[in-house]
């Protein structure tokens, strides 16, 4: 006889269980419909077999287990599926669930079955693979499956089997009833769990107010050959928890967060080992179990063998209930169980208890009142918990210190509860605060995730980052490199720089807004009838002049009429002047509005609207030449930025694609066909797409400058030949394996093959180019560059061109990168072109014009700015020194433009420079029209006697030293025009 | 009829709070009979008179908190601490010291905490403690028993109209002068150079009063033995106390006899049982585990000895247990009890298991 311990706290609630163990277990009527629920044990819903109208035998199996914790469900009657969906099901929370339905048809007709022989000679797997399958879930509350159980013995030692026989809930006398008459099957299973687990001493607990059923049970074990001890404990509330009766027969406390089976214990309820019994010996699966129904509320309380499935009505009916008096519906004991507030819930496989309460029997709770912190809870916790601080906890949510007081410790038992004096719901706080903190954790989880993901997209992206400026980087300096050497190689002139057509339409804005303005003050002065008509007209007449030239030049810009010349792009300059030009508007504006309101006496007003019209125009005119001056060659750099994104894509897409056919090559599975075939769509996208970009790279430096950067040209070569190795490499293992796909990868290779053969020329020319360095253009390279460029053209043309039929989205970028390809190419053959010219003159050619014009005007601003010094000076201004310091910067501009134009026109001097004619012309003209309107300004005011008239008559003078000299150059250039190019490239 | 629903457990035990109260109210009892036995029926009319106070003052507030008064009034909580109020106070104490004291004990120290479980001082004891401060010559009078009065007569006590107004009315010095006298703990600590000896023959409360608070503390002994048969409270607070007040009082005993009291006497004289077993084992205020309780009743026994035999008041429950209710919340956080299938107890706000 073991001694028996003694657990902590405990209560000894009214038994209630005199009422229902008089009457032997009577079999419950069979019922018109079974309910059965999927989910009638812990672990995942078992998955149904039948379809609605199958006929089903009893015992035959309706669900399948799915997972590892799960078990099987079979028909506890013959009858036909009527239904399969939800039903509400035996829940706290009222809840519906799927179940399977069955009409049953009152044959009760066994399915064929008989029980194992002889369990022995199964192996153990064997074994507990057939109690998985006949429906084993744990009988004692929580549905536990009892085949995981029993697989304990495989990775834990058990030494000490303990059956479960306390029943300490009031009420119940399930587990009674069925001791007293039938403990020998219950025998019967604990020699299969002993055979499973093999433990060296068997426990069986039992509550000592069970005189009768502890009587059959130790007569029963008498004859047993098994070490087995029928352990009498003493009746107190919650002996029968599974941790508390192992505390009493053993002494041994289950770690928290820990299972029985870690300290060599397994435990298993009477009813389990029945039911095993059950199905090992008589090949019954677990269709019915004893139920208690009891309360006040019946008239009969007893215990009933009920099918799984029976509904609770069927079963108070069968008791008969006085549903006039039935306050509280109870499934389980009254300290742990549920209330059913629907009659028509199904018993499960864990339904020990029905209790039918009166109002009188089971009355509400009285309202809460405050906690005295009596500790009464305290005295009774089986856990050994402070239930009052719990509340505390609970009650302001402070989770952290409820978890520090071993929240989770608690089996709810609801000893706590029922001796509170304050009657507070404790176990219902309990409860809830476990959720909140499961709740929490959930949170905290996801937070977690998506704090990682987050940080790992920053990392990312800033990596990105990194690379993009590398990238950049590299790109700069090579765009120096080139822009140096071409320097170089095209003496005086660098020829490459971008071009700035939005600079320029907003200029030409400018001017056109400035020009409606100029005509708006004209047209009010003339309204006013104002004395300088004429000079209003005149700087009208001029602003119509600029704009018009503005937009002249704005077209050409467009349409990229614009000559390789000098100069740095200058948007910054176009900003300054537009911002120029909007402040002498507002000044024209203030003086307009001025000569308005002075009438007559707003002559020096409009003057001085006259001459910042004239600024104005002045800088505008210069905005627009810096533009013109602003070369013509398109920035390659971006295309092959997007080109290069492609290939990337598409490579990566290849990879994708290979290595998903790879992995379909080894494990034999899935279409590899498809998969080949999307493998050679990939590589063709990934050549096509390689292609342009090396195109629009190689078209691109080549047409900016002959001398190439051989170390990515290496590179790329490298990569081809890697390529085609690898290529060659996996088109031999297909042949090998006899694939199909094969030939086409041979295609591929001998492709990439083409591809390596075409990049280790370029570099090879490339080297060839770049060996040379003489500041004389070798032809060959150029045409070789063209030749390329046409034939990348060509490619990259037909691999849009296959985009396009398989309609890959790539097609419209394809297309876009064939015509800026075309573009290049137009710019290798005219480089070319251009070349072979100048080499037979043996000078580059040069487009004196716009050198001259910036030079022109570069004296312009230093004489005007000297002027304007000269002036701040005599009137003692503070700024002169500041001005003057201005004026020496402009002077030096000058010396650095009047270099530049006679660095040009020495090279160009055995030839006549090919000049633009019309330009020139136009130069002229405007010159000449610039004269004129002085002229008519400074005599004007003459005329009047004013004294700027001197200074005025000066400017004329210039003016007209200019004209002369633009009617030089004009026609200078008109004798050559036959000979020069036209300068015409189509940028896009 | 509907069915309902309800959370688990269903069943819970028919005992409330206001039948715990009722309990306690009950074991005063024999304590009550015993003090008006031997002083008079100064002690039943303070502690009817406390009693009235009480529920008037825990009505009103409970009225101007918006709460249900009936409901709450039948906790019994507020009668407890009168009672408890009551009794400590002296016998022949004015109407209006009661008064005072019933008010800061139900007004000040509960409902402004929060009420019944929020209180984190007795209230019994705050409402005495600053009773004690504030009027000290109405509160060290205390009654001489009535076997010092007349040792001829068998029962020669103040008769209750001359109590009444007494305690109601004016103060009549002669009547004052004739029935009150200094405790024992009074004598003893004002003994002069006489030692513990020599006062024990000399001084008369000590000499020949000193049975009628022995027998006052029995009567509270059979209360608190009463209680933890019911199961009201466990032994441990008050076994600690009166465990170290007997042990520090030992030693020094044994130390110099001569100037210290002897352990019978500082268990049996003054409020050292009613302490014990009515205000140390207060739930509310004290702290929670068994091995708090101990805690908490040990520190109340050596601030009782420490106060009485060096401090500035003759008695000392009322500070020691204020002193104590202080440290409550501190001891909880260290006296967790191990939870079933831990290896050992949580301690500390949180954090370390």
């Amino acid at each position: 006889m073991s001694s028996v311990h003694s657990f902590h706290g405990g209560i000894h609630p009214p038994e209630n269980k005199r009422q229902s163990n008089g009457a032997p277990i009577q079999a419950a009527p069979i019922p018109a419909k079974l309910v059965l629920p999927l989910s009638q044990h812990i672990g995942a819903p078992a998955e149904p077999l039948v379809k609605v109208g199958d006929r089903v035998l009893k015992g035959q199996v309706i669900a399948e287990p799915i997972g590892r914790i799960s078990v099987s469900l079979h028909a506890p009657t013959s009858g036909t599926i009527s239904m399969i969906g939800p039903q509400p099901v035996p829940h706290a929370s009222g809840m519906e669930a799927n179940c399977i339905v069955i009409e049953t048809d009152g044959q009760d007709e066994w399915i064929e079955h008989s029980g194992l022989e002889d369990y022995k000679s199964l192996s153990k797997q064997e074994l507990i693979g057939y109690i998985r399958n006949y429906g084993i879930a744990g009988m004692g509350g929580a549905g536990f499956p009892t085949d995981v159980k029993l697989h304990l013995g495989d990775d834990h030692i058990v030494n000490t089997l303990i059956i479960n026989a306390a029943e300490c809930e009031p009420y119940i006398t399930a587990d009674d009833l069925l001791i007293r008459e039938r403990s020998d099957q219950i025998l019967g299973g604990i020699e299969v769990i002993a055979h499973l687990l093999n433990p060296s001493h068997i426990l069986i607990g039992i509550e000592d107010n069970k005189p009768q059923a502890i009587r059959a049970l130790e007569d029963t074990v008498r004859g047993s050959r098994l070490n087995i001890d029928v352990v009498v404990v003493p009746t107190k509330y919650p002996s029968g928890g599974e941790k508390q009766l192992i505390k009493l027969l053993t002494g041994v406390e289950v770690p928290s967060g820990r299972i029985p089976a870690d300290v060599g214990i397994v435990c298993q309820n009477v009813g389990t080992a029945s039911a095993i019994f059950r199905a090992v010996h008589q090949g019954e699966p677990l269709i019915s179990r004893v139920v208690t129904i009891t309360g006040d509320a019946v008239n009969q309380r007893h215990n009933l063998e009920v099918l799984i499935g029976t509904q609770y009505s069927e079963l108070l009916d069968a008791s008969s209930v006085r549903r006039d008096d039935l306050y509280r519906l109870v499934m389980g004991g009254p300290m742990m169980g549920f209330t059913m507030n629907n009659e028509a819930i199904p018993v499960v496989k864990t339904t020990n208890c029905i209790i039918a309460a009166t109002h009188e029997e089971m009355p509400p709770a009285p309202p809460a009142m405050n906690c005295i912190r009596c500790g009464m809870c305290e005295q009774v916790c089986p856990a050994e918990l402070l239930p009052q601080q719990l509340h505390w906890f609970a009650k302001g949510k402070e989770y952290e210190k409820a978890k520090h007081h071993n929240l989770f410790d608690c089996i709810e038992c609801g000893a706590c509860s029922y001796v509170c004096p304050s009657n507070i719901p404790l176990v219902q706080y309990y409860r809830n605060a476990k959720a909140e903190i499961r709740q929490e954790e959930v949170e905290k989880q996801k937070a977690e995730y998506a704090r990682q993901r987050f940080e790992a997209r920053q990392a990312r992206l800033e990596q990105e980052k990194i690379e993009k400026e590398l990238r950049r980087k590299a790109r700069a300096e090579q765009a120096a490199k080139a822009q140096a050497s071409k320097k170089d190689s095209v003496a005086a002139k660098p020829a490459a720089s971008t071009d700035d057509p939005k600079a320029l339409k907003t200029a030409a804005a400018v001017a056109r807004t400035k020009l409606k303005k100029a005509q708006k003050a004209f047209e009010q002065a003339k309204d006013a009838s104002a004395d300088n008509l004429p000079e209003l007209e005149a700087a009208f007449k001029a602003a119509e002049q600029k704009a018009n030239d503005a937009q002249t030049k704005l077209e050409n810009a467009e349409k990229g009429v614009t000559s390789a010349a000098s100069g740095a792009p200058d948007i910054k300059a176009l900003k300054t002047a537009a911002a120029v030009a909007r402040t002498k508007l507002k000044k024209a504006q203030t003086a307009l509005k001025s000569a308005e309101e002075k009438g007559q006496d707003g002559i020096e007003a409009l003057r001085e609207t006259v001459k910042t019209l004239d600024a104005k125009s002045e800088a505008a005119q210069k905005a627009y030449d810096d533009a013109q001056s602003a070369p013509a060659q398109v920035e390659p750099v971006v295309d092959i930025k997007q080109l290069k994104t492609a290939a990337a894509v598409a490579r990566t897409k290849l990879k994708q694609a290979e290595k998903a056919l790879a992995k379909a090559q080894e494990s034999g599975e899935g279409d590899i066909a498809e998969l080949e075939a999307k493998v050679k769509e990939q590589q063709a996208k990934v050549e096509s797409t390689q292609q342009a970009f090396e195109a629009a790279e190689s078209g691109g430096t080549a047409a900016a400058t002959p001398i190439v950067d051989l170390a990515p040209l290496k590179e790329e070569m490298e990569k081809a030949l890697a390529k085609v190795e690898k290529a060659d490499a996996a088109a031999k293992n297909a042949e090998e394996k006899g694939l199909p796909a094969a030939e086409k990868m041979k295609a591929g290779v001998e492709k990439l093959r083409g591809k390596y053969e075409e990049a280790k020329q370029a570099y090879e020319s490339a080297q060839q180019s770049s060996a040379p360095s003489a500041p004389a253009i070798d032809l060959a390279p150029l045409k070789e560059d063209m030749d390329k460029a046409l034939a990348k053209v060509e490619k990259a043309e037909a691999a849009a061109k296959n985009a396009e039929e398989k309609g890959l989205p790539a097609a419209e970028k394809m297309k876009a990168g064939v015509e800026k390809l075309r573009g290049k190419y137009e710019e290798a053959k005219q480089a070319y072109e251009a070349a072979q010219h100048s080499s037979a003159s043996n000078a580059p050619v040069v487009d004196l014009a716009p050198l001259k014009e910036d030079m022109e005007k570069a004296l312009a601003k230093v004489e005007k700015a000297d002027a304007a010094a000269k002036n701040a000076e005599e009137k003692g201004l503070p700024t002169a020194e500041k001005m003057k310091a201005g004026v020496e910067k402009l002077r030096g501009k000058y010396e650095e433009a009047k270099q530049a134009y006679d660095a040009a026109l020495n090279a160009s001097a055995p030839t006549v420079p090919a000049a633009n004619l019309d330009a020139l012309k136009a130069d002229m003209d405007s010159a000449r029209s610039k004269v004129e309107k002085a002229a008519a300004a400074a005599k004007n005011a003459e005329e009047k006697g004013l004294p700027t008239a001197e200074k005025m008559k000066a400017g004329v003078e210039k003016l007209r030293g200019k004209y002369e000299e633009a009617k030089q150059a004009y026609v200078a250039a008109g004798g050559t025009v036959e000979a020069a190019q036209p300068d015409t490239l189509t940028i896009d | 009829m509907a069915l309902i629903r309800s959370s688990s457990p269903h069943l819970h035990k028919m005992n409330q709070t206001g039948h715990v109260m009722r309990l306690v109210l009950m074991a005063t009892l024999p304590g009550m009979a015993a003090m008006t036995f031997f002083f008079g029926w100064g002690t039943l009319i303070n502690v009817i008179w406390a009693s009235l106070l009480a529920v008037g003052f825990e009505a009103a507030i409970l009225k101007w908190r918006n709460r249900p008064v009936g409901f709450v009034l039948r906790d019994y909580s507020a009668l407890v601490t009168a009672v408890l109020l009551g009794l400590a106070l002296p016998p022949f104490a004015a109407w209006w010291v009661t008064l005072v004291g019933v008010f800061v004990a139900i007004v000040i120290a509960k409902h402004l905490y929060g009420g019944l479980g929020q209180n984190p001082f007795n209230p019994a004891m705050v409402a005495y403690a600053l009773l004690l401060i504030s009027f000290p010559v109405e509160m060290t009078r205390w009654t001489v028993p009535f076997v010092m009065i007349d040792a001829e007569s068998s029962w020669s006590v103040l008769s209750l109209f001359d109590t009444l107004s007494l305690i109601f009315g004016s103060i009549d010095s002669a009547l004052i002068d004739n029935y009150t006298g200094a405790t024992p703990l009074d004598a003893l600590r004002h003994r002069g150079g006489l030692t513990t000896e020599e006062a024990w023959r000399q001084v008369p409360v000590l000499a020949d009063g000193i049975g009628a608070w022995h027998a006052v503390s029995a009567a509270y002994v059979m209360g608190g033995v009463f209680l933890l048969y019911r199961k009201v409270f466990t032994w441990h607070a008050p076994v600690a106390m009166l465990g170290s007040l007997t042990v520090l009082s030992t030693l020094f005993f044994i130390v110099q006899p001569d100037y210290f009291a002897d352990p019978f006497f500082h268990l049996t004289v003054g409020g050292t049982m009613l302490g014990a077993f009515f205000i140390a084992t207060d739930p509310v205020s004290s702290a929670t585990s068994n091995k708090g309780k101990i805690y908490f009743g040990i520190g109340i026994g050596a601030l009782i000895f420490v106060i009485r035999t060096w401090g500035g008041y003759p008695d000392a429950i009322a500070f020691a247990v204020l002193l104590m209710n202080l440290t409550a919340p501190f001891i909880d956080q260290y006296t967790q009890p191990r939870t079933y299938g831990h290896a050992k107890a949580n301690r500390g706000m949180k954090g370390d298991a």
